[in-house]
């Protein structure tokens, strides 16, 4: 409730329709009958339990047709998201021209080569642009001669392959042509059968992408680096230079990043990433597949950290620390805390006064919704209500829903991999009697704990969120910032409030770790406090009232 | 090096497309149909389709575009979309209630062979489409065309569900004005107004891809062209076309449906496209065109004259859409500039005969290429460096690689802003055009000079 009975937050309680649920009420009242009882599963007003039980939301279901929603589709979470931010391998999009040319490089994801002359392919667009006789006639011929001169001009360690919907419904066999590419070749070519129907949304082609990396690159080589505590770094995908600044905050904490999936990444790195000790999930929706794959295969533990925010930045280090369990790491890493921080609190105290009781709403992806809110509070501003685009009731409520989960027709046609202990590689990083001495001091293995808990109590979540809701919202919560996508950006920004986008960053950040936080406090302050906005009415329209000196000349 | 991996050496590719110059159909269908006023566009097909194209356009015009999908999943895949395009046109009516929903087919469901006329039908049988509102179609598989067939389909789709010749023959002309930005649209009317011509301008995006800031999103902004204005356009004197590409088919079909004849002429981009253009409507309406106009165009030959040392014998590069690209190429031949690698992603022999037929007398050998892309227009510049790139935004990379002055032209622009507020069509728009190659060529020369060559008047 403390949010809502905050003076600065603009809500009117007393107001029927402005409580959650007299708005709950009003988002719903224009649609048919069974939208809005679809509708209304995926709208809920929060309430958190004693032992931080939330209400249950529908989530990971399809989309209306026709209700104006912000989801994209299974290839862009595969190609554009997972794969797309790895430098080195040449991601062919198997289709017509368009789903490789919307995801060319605007995502945003930065990398950096270590030398010069590595590969480099994130600025090239590759697609077999299918035409309607490939289309008629079957489209293998085209890929695997599009493989070859893919080859023959670039010379890459890797192809992978992308297939666009028409590819699943004409039956071209991908993993075939891939297959006999890879012998003829000698290069490693991979398929994803991504195509963009699979699944309700991008999350499908999360689990598709993971599986792909799973089978065809993780473990091909066993060569470890050096370092005494290595981890992997999942679901960080570099927008905006995030990976940088992670990079140089674990380089000053001694860590060892082996790979990271998959921002600033190569081929190589993933080959590798299996002789890490650690893997470190930030964006749980889209790659705890893989964490959970590599537990079971190399039995590499698996922890949830976040390092969207400055306190959760530093309790993420400690608590890697605390997994690996060395004085020394320990030390470092309050050393490293104990550096950033001063400048921090300096910005933070400074913004904080400017933006205190301020409000916003987050509507994106499938862990920043609940991430930035770490920012958010940090200067002192309200979540007013927050929901995924793309994401499941496990990243709402936590994972303690798992077991309850029905397996829909729609994610059952996404492959469960069948995965095993390797019979050599398989190393368990800690001992029984660590892990439950770790347990016992209230370390959590393999647990995300959800947005939803850590929301205030009547703060509405609604899930894959539309238009006409987004709209409805705005009109009656006003609030002072909404985050959300390029899609929603000039359609709020138009209502005449600031609106920053948190899948690309519009053109900011790097937003992660220390230095990240200091910029997402400055890009707030900008945002939330900018006279820009106070312009909207001419003088003639505050004051229309007319002098009559002129009009009788 | 941002492209580092693209080789001087050509090698014939026959399968392998890399960075493309063209995208697909169905954006240029949503262009079109938000030139429609109270018009949502509706994509049916996966819900990527519709995401990506509002992105790439959001990203174009920094405005809100909105558009509605049938969100495919793998069951309507198999079993075909008419669940789902009943379903999205009676929630499309209900929430949003437009005047139009305007769809347009996928590569997906027009792999599956879904009949939307058909659908549409059952839909309103279904009393899912209220009396007096309209769901027009176009068919755009994204595996023929470009994004500029595309909108040469919805355009024409306008005439096919709206023009009616009711016999009575109204003082009018309609203007097709073509794959062009909101700000080209608006100055085409104001040429159109300025010769005192009453017309049909569609389609027409401008107040609605270049709205103002007024505190308040309007789900239908108040430009488009209206039912009204479309279904008028079977009783108009005649039709002028610009752009044969993108408004040919709509004209044709305007001939054939309501006998109303077209002239279809290239885009107005340049002095003498202009002149085209004015002289044809000028004859068409019979009216006499103001001094006004004579002034803008007098200005504009203005530049021409005074600058045409920093014109001459300078070689461009020109990667774009075929409309655009003929009418930018005729524009910079005439005034002696030397466009010397030509090249568009939408495939068509006519566009390579065209440029050919434009640069006969350019004194250089002249690389064309319809159905070409980005990376064979790099390594034609490797080949043989230009002064001067124009195309859209996804060229810097190229210009920074081969240190290539730059300037974005055509679709998309995703890193600045004044597309969607000044023309690069008709005079004025050429003036603006002739002051970005100036201010491109000049602040090179400025940068490369050496001290002593350093000139304070240019």
């Amino acid at each position: 409730m403390a949010v809502l009975k905050s003076t600065e937050s603009k809500l009117d309680l007393e107001n029927e329709c402005l409580s959650p649920d007299g708005l709950k009420q009003e988002l719903l009242r224009v649609y048919p009958t069974k939208v809005a009882r679809k509708r209304a599963k995926q709208i809920v007003v929060n309430k958190v339990k004693e032992g931080g039980g939330v209400p249950e939301i529908g989530a990971n279901t399809r989309t209306v047709p026709g209700i104006i929603t912000q989801r994209g589709c299974t290839y862009a979470g595969c190609k554009g998201v997972v794969l797309g931010p790895t430098r080195d391998i040449v991601n062919i999009t198997h289709g017509p021209i368009g789903c490789g040319f919307y995801s060319w490089l605007t995502r945003r994801n930065q990398t950096r080569l270590e030398n010069p002359k590595d590969h480099q392919f994130m600025t090239y667009c590759f697609s077999t642009d299918m035409q309607d006789e490939d289309i008629v006639f079957g489209g293998e011929k085209k890929l695997r001669a599009a493989i070859q001169e893919a080859y023959d001009i670039f010379k890459p360690k890797a192809i992978s392959i992308f297939a666009t919907c028409p590819v699943g419904l004409i039956g071209d066999d991908i993993h075939a042509v891939a297959r006999e590419m890879r012998e003829k070749l000698g290069i490693n070519v991979f398929g994803f059968s991504c195509e963009g129907y699979k699944g309700v949304s991008q999350s499908a082609g999360h689990h598709i992408a993971n599986n792909g990396l799973f089978t065809h690159i993780i473990g091909l080589d066993d060569t470890a680096p050096k370092g005494k505590y290595k981890m992997n770094l999942l679901g960080e995908y570099n927008i905006g230079g995030d990976a940088f600044e992670l990079d140089r905050i674990f380089k000053e904490c001694g860590i060892t990043l082996v790979a990271t999936f998959s921002g600033n990444s190569t081929y190589d790195q993933f080959s590798i990433s299996h002789t890490a000790d650690l893997n470190a999930v930030m964006c749980h929706r889209s790659i705890n597949y893989v964490a959970e794959m590599m537990e079971k295969k190399f039995g590499i533990p698996w922890i949830k950290i976040n390092f969207i925010g400055a306190e959760a930045t530093a309790k993420s280090l400690r608590k890697i620390a605390k997994y690996f369990d060395e004085p020394e790491l320990t030390e470092r890493v309050e050393e490293v805390i104990a550096r950033e921080m001063p400048e921090i609190l300096r910005v933070r105290e400074e913004v904080r006064r400017r933006c205190e009781g301020k409000t916003a709403m987050l509507f994106v992806g499938g862990s920043r919704a609940h991430h930035y809110q770490e920012l958010f509070k940090e200067i002192g501003m309200k979540v007013i209500a927050a929901g995924y685009e793309f994401a499941h009731r496990d990243d709402y409520e936590g994972r303690r829903v798992l077991s309850g989960l029905k397996v829909d027709a729609d994610s059952r046609n996404i492959e469960e991999l069948e995965v095993h202990e390797d019979p050599e590689r398989y190393r368990p990083r800690k001992t029984t009697e660590e892990i439950e001495r770790l347990r016992r001091e209230g370390f959590s293995f393999k647990d995300y704990e959800g947005m939803m808990p850590e929301m205030e109590n009547q703060t509405l979540v609604i899930d894959d969120i539309s238009h006409h809701e987004t709209d409805k919202l705005i009109e009656a919560y006003k609030p002072s910032i909404f985050c959300a996508g390029i899609k929603e950006k000039y359609v709020v920004q138009k209502m005449g409030i600031p609106l920053k986008q948190l899948h690309s960053y519009d053109s900011g950040g790097p937003y992660a770790g220390f230095k990240g936080a200091v910029n997402f406090y400055r890009e707030m302050d900008r945002m939330v406090n900018s006279k820009v906005w106070s312009y909207l009415k001419a003088p003639w329209q505050t004051n229309p009232e007319l002098s009559a000196k002129y009009a009788c000349d | 090096m941002l492209l580092r991996h693209t080789p001087k050496e050509i090698a014939e590719r026959s399968a392998l497309t890399v960075n493309p110059a063209k995208t697909c159909q169905p954006i240029g269908a949503m262009y079109a149909a938000l030139g429609i006023h109270g018009c949502l566009p509706h994509s049916h097909g996966s819900q990527g389709c519709c995401a990506y194209h509002r992105s790439t356009l959001s990203r174009h015009y920094k405005e809100p575009v909105m558009a509605a999908t049938s969100s495919f999943t793998e069951g309507s895949s198999v079993f075909g979309g008419q669940a789902n395009l009943v379903q999205a046109i009676d929630n499309i009516f209900s929430v949003y209630n437009p005047e139009v929903i305007a769809i347009h087919t996928t590569c997906l469901s027009e792999t599956i062979g879904d009949d939307i006329p058909q659908i549409a039908k059952k839909a309103l049988a279904d009393g899912k489409i209220p009396e007096g509102k309209h769901v027009i179609h176009v068919n755009t598989p994204s595996y023929v065309g470009s994004h500029v067939t595309g909108f040469a389909g919805m355009t024409k789709s306008m005439v096919d569900y709206f023009a009616v010749s009711t016999g009575t023959k109204c003082n009018q002309v309609n203007i097709i004005p073509g794959y062009v930005e909101p700000s080209d649209m608006e100055e085409i009317r104001r040429i159109v107004e300025m010769l005192g011509v009453q017309a049909v301008l569609f389609p027409d995006t401008s107040r609605v891809l270049n709205s103002p800031q007024t505190g308040r999103h309007e789900m239908f902004p108040k430009g488009g062209v209206t039912v009204e204005a479309l279904k008028s356009t079977g009783d108009s004197m005649a039709t002028i076309a610009l752009g044969r590409l993108a408004s040919g088919p709509a004209a044709r079909a305007l001939d054939t449906k309501c006998k109303v004849p077209c002239e279809i002429l290239d885009l107005p981009i340049g002095l003498r496209k202009t002149d085209v253009f004015i002289d044809t409507l000028r004859r068409i309406a019979g009216v006499s065109v103001p001094e006004s106009l004579n002034v803008e165009r007098g200005q504009l030959l203005d530049i021409v004259t005074d600058m045409h040392h920093c014109f001459y014998g300078k070689t461009v590069g020109l990667v774009g859409d075929p409309d655009q690209l003929i009418s930018l190429t005729e524009f910079l031949v005439s005034i002696d500039m030397r466009p010397i690698h030509v090249l568009t992603g939408t495939p068509g022999k006519e566009f390579e005969n065209r440029i050919r037929e434009i640069t006969r007398d350019v004194p250089r050998s002249v690389n064309v290429r319809a159905g070409g892309d980005m990376f064979l227009f790099h390594q034609w510049v490797k080949n043989d460096p230009v002064d001067l790139m124009m195309g859209n935004t996804y060229l810097k990379y190229i210009a920074r690689d081969e240190d290539i002055p730059f300037i974005r032209f055509g679709f998309p622009i995703l890193d600045r802003v004044g597309h969607s507020y000044f023309p690069t069509v008709g005079y004025r728009g050429g003036m603006r055009l002739l002051e970005k190659i100036l201010d491109t060529l000049l602040e090179r020369q400025d940068r490369d000079a050496p001290e002593e060559r350093f000139e304070l008047v240019m």
